[in-house]
């Protein structure tokens, strides 16, 4: 297995509280395969990432119990000089806003080849070729120019192809991606996903593609988590849970999506906020806003429930929901 | 780039003009004779008033002794102070010693400014920042006139580590007086530089560079330092502006032979020609210093363009 996180627990100690970020996360990835982590914001997304880079920002937040596995090596008990090569070499990450995620004062070309100069030990002219095949790769037109501009001289879409051509650099085994269309227009999070794909599929990358976006998923993930507040709530593979969700939360993302046969009606939304990660509501932390609420749900968190091969739902009515 | 530069220097003559006139003025509007004790105890001969008020064109308008004295200025003729010593002789004598003192300050003020300031901003809320924090308010509370005296007492005269007053301006006899003259800019310089950095400390680009698996030395010294110390830069910058205009009290203080002085004497003098040249020689340094800063402002963060 390339990648495993195991049963992950995360809090963020803060002022006001002990916020339980992440409560037994497990998922895993495998070369050439596409994982896609779905979730509301706040649900863990992105901290389950930041722990897999060890970039979390601590204090305030800490690793409480869990494992991180890259080719069954674990990283959070490993050295600081071994997380740090494992970065990148291994598991590299691209961000949600390209734009305040590349240094502003630095050419993006510069932001490509220092790693290949202090890594690889590369000269300045070696380091900077490698940075113009990059950017042809991520199909920047004009590379051998276009190196030499700063972030803000790129749109958007070519800043995001920028910041995936800085994680391909050292040639990674999993590459996270951080919601990493959100911020663009409709067009270009087509084009940066096809990219995306296409070089996984070239490169048989393991890929974690974060993200609120059904459909972005629907397009490309081989398999599917669901979060919820620090858990995960489904994992299947993508084509059987767009057949027949086997979670409320997972049928209620569903409805709310836009529908063509549906045009004009009001989207139907889910009831209720998300909630506070100061406070879980006992039992299943959904219950306040599911549909299929009964007692047991306020009084028991519910156990996985096997689905099928390699199909889980935490709910306690899970065969009812799958049945519809 | 170019039509800012010569825009900005254009700009510089309406400032340049309005600014001796003003002084120039000024100078010459003060109450009192001019030539008055310049003969000692007596009165002075008439004669060698209306000699005086003739080579320094007193009888005509204000208008008029002002453009004869600009004309002169254009062809580099700073005029004679009334005792017939050139005025461009004593700023080029004394000039040098500021500019001495000037670097010698601004050394001072960037490395211990932003090292500490870097320090604290790095730590956050610990020991080392309330350190820096206490000493920097102590140092902005206090007068520099204050910090001046009690380091020459205790220093110079309880200690004797340092000559009490400065007998030839080498750099090395000017530290101790830089000191002085930096420890307010000094506290300020290091305040910007914490906030910048803790400021900076988190943002995504700091975490990208963390993802890229560089080492912390580089992300601390490359990436977030570039980012953190541009407003601190274009600080000292206009610090320098500020000290090569002479310290009349740190100068006075340690008998540093600067401008300050220069300056300082001239007006009790009222020697008007004198503290008009010295003054419009501070203008123009002033003004190119603040051209520079805005020039350097655009190499140092490529998202400024003036165009």
């Amino acid at each position: 297995m390339l990648l495993e996180v195991e049963d992950l627990h995360v809090e963020f100690r803060t002022r006001d509280g002990v916020a339980r970020v992440l409560n037994g996360v497990s998922y895993h990835v495998s070369a050439g395969e596409t994982l896609a982590v779905l979730g509301e914001s706040g649900s863990g997304k992105s901290v389950t990432a930041q722990t897999v880079m060890g970039i979390l920002d601590t204090p305030p937040a800490f690793v409480t119990r869990g494992s991180v596995r890259f080719h069954g090596e674990e990283l959070l008990t490993a050295s600081a000089e071994r997380r740090r090569a494992v970065r990148a070499e291994g598991v590299a990450m691209i961000f949600q806003d390209a734009l305040s995620a590349l240094n502003p004062v630095f050419t993006v070309g510069f932001q490509i080849e220092e790693q290949l100069r202090l890594r690889r030990g590369l000269s300045r002219a070696q380091a900077r070729a490698r940075a113009v095949e990059l950017l042809d790769l991520v199909r920047i037109p004009a590379a051998r120019q276009r190196v030499r501009e700063y972030p803000h001289q790129f749109s958007g879409g070519m800043r995001q192809r920028a910041m995936i051509a800085m994680a391909l650099a050292l040639d990674p085994e999993v590459l996270i991606a951080d919601e990493p269309t959100t911020a663009l227009d409709v067009t270009v999070q087509a084009q940066i996903m096809d990219l995306l794909a296409e070089i996984q599929r070239e490169r048989r990358m393991g890929l974690v593609l974060i993200t609120h976006d059904l459909g972005v998923v629907a397009e490309v993930a081989d398999r599917i988590v669901v979060m919820y507040a620090g858990r995960i709530v489904e994992q299947a593979d993508a084509v059987s849970l767009f057949r027949a969700p086997g979670h409320p939360y997972t049928a209620a993302l569903m409805r709310s999506l836009p529908r063509l046969d549906q045009k004009g009606a009001a989207l139907e939304t889910i009831r209720g906020l998300p909630p506070s990660l100061l406070r879980i509501p006992s039992g299943c932390p959904f219950h306040p806003r599911c549909p299929r609420a009964q007692n047991v749900c306020v009084t028991r968190v519910p156990p996985d429930v096997p689905l099928g091969p390699g199909r889980t739902s935490a709910c306690h009515f899970a065969e009812g929901v799958l049945g519809g | 780039m170019g039509r800012y530069v010569l825009r900005r220097l254009l700009q510089m003559v309406p400032v340049f003009v309005g600014t001796t006139f003003l002084i120039y003025a000024l100078v010459w509007a003060v109450p009192g004779d001019p030539f008055e004790g310049k003969c000692g105890e007596r009165d002075c001969p008439a004669s060698y008033v209306s000699m005086m008020r003739e080579r320094f064109n007193l009888d005509d308008p204000l208008l008029l002794q002002y453009w004869k004295y600009l004309v002169n200025l254009v062809q580099g003729d700073f005029g004679v102070t009334s005792s017939g010593v050139q005025v461009i002789d004593r700023i080029a004598a004394t000039f040098p010693v500021t500019l001495r003192l000037a670097l010698v300050a601004l050394l001072v003020e960037a490395v211990i400014g932003i090292t500490a300031g870097v320090v604290s901003g790095l730590r956050g809320q610990g020991f080392l920042d309330s350190l820096v924090l206490v000493s920097t308010l102590f140092l902005i509370s206090i007068p520099v006139f204050v910090t001046g005296y009690v380091v020459q007492l205790v220093f110079g005269l309880q200690l004797g580590w340092i000559a009490p007053t400065v007998t030839t301006p080498t750099f090395g006899n000017l530290i101790v007086p830089g000191f002085v003259l930096a420890s307010l800019s000094m506290a300020y310089v290091a305040r910007l530089s914490r906030a910048s950095i803790a400021e900076n400390r988190r943002a995504d680009y700091v975490r990208t560079a963390l993802a890229k698996g560089l080492p912390t030395r580089r992300i601390v010294g490359v990436h977030l330092l570039r980012n953190s110390l541009i407003p601190v830069i274009t600080f000292l910058g206009t610090d320098l502006g500020a000290f090569l205009g002479g310290a009349i009290v740190t100068e006075g203080i340690f008998n540093v032979p600067g401008v300050g002085g220069l300056v300082f004497r001239s007006i009790l003098t009222k020697d008007g020609a004198m503290v008009t040249g010295v003054v419009t020689v501070l203008v123009l340094v002033y003004l190119l210093m603040t051209l520079l800063v805005d020039l350097l402002y655009a190499v140092l963060d490529p998202r400024i363009r003036y165009d």
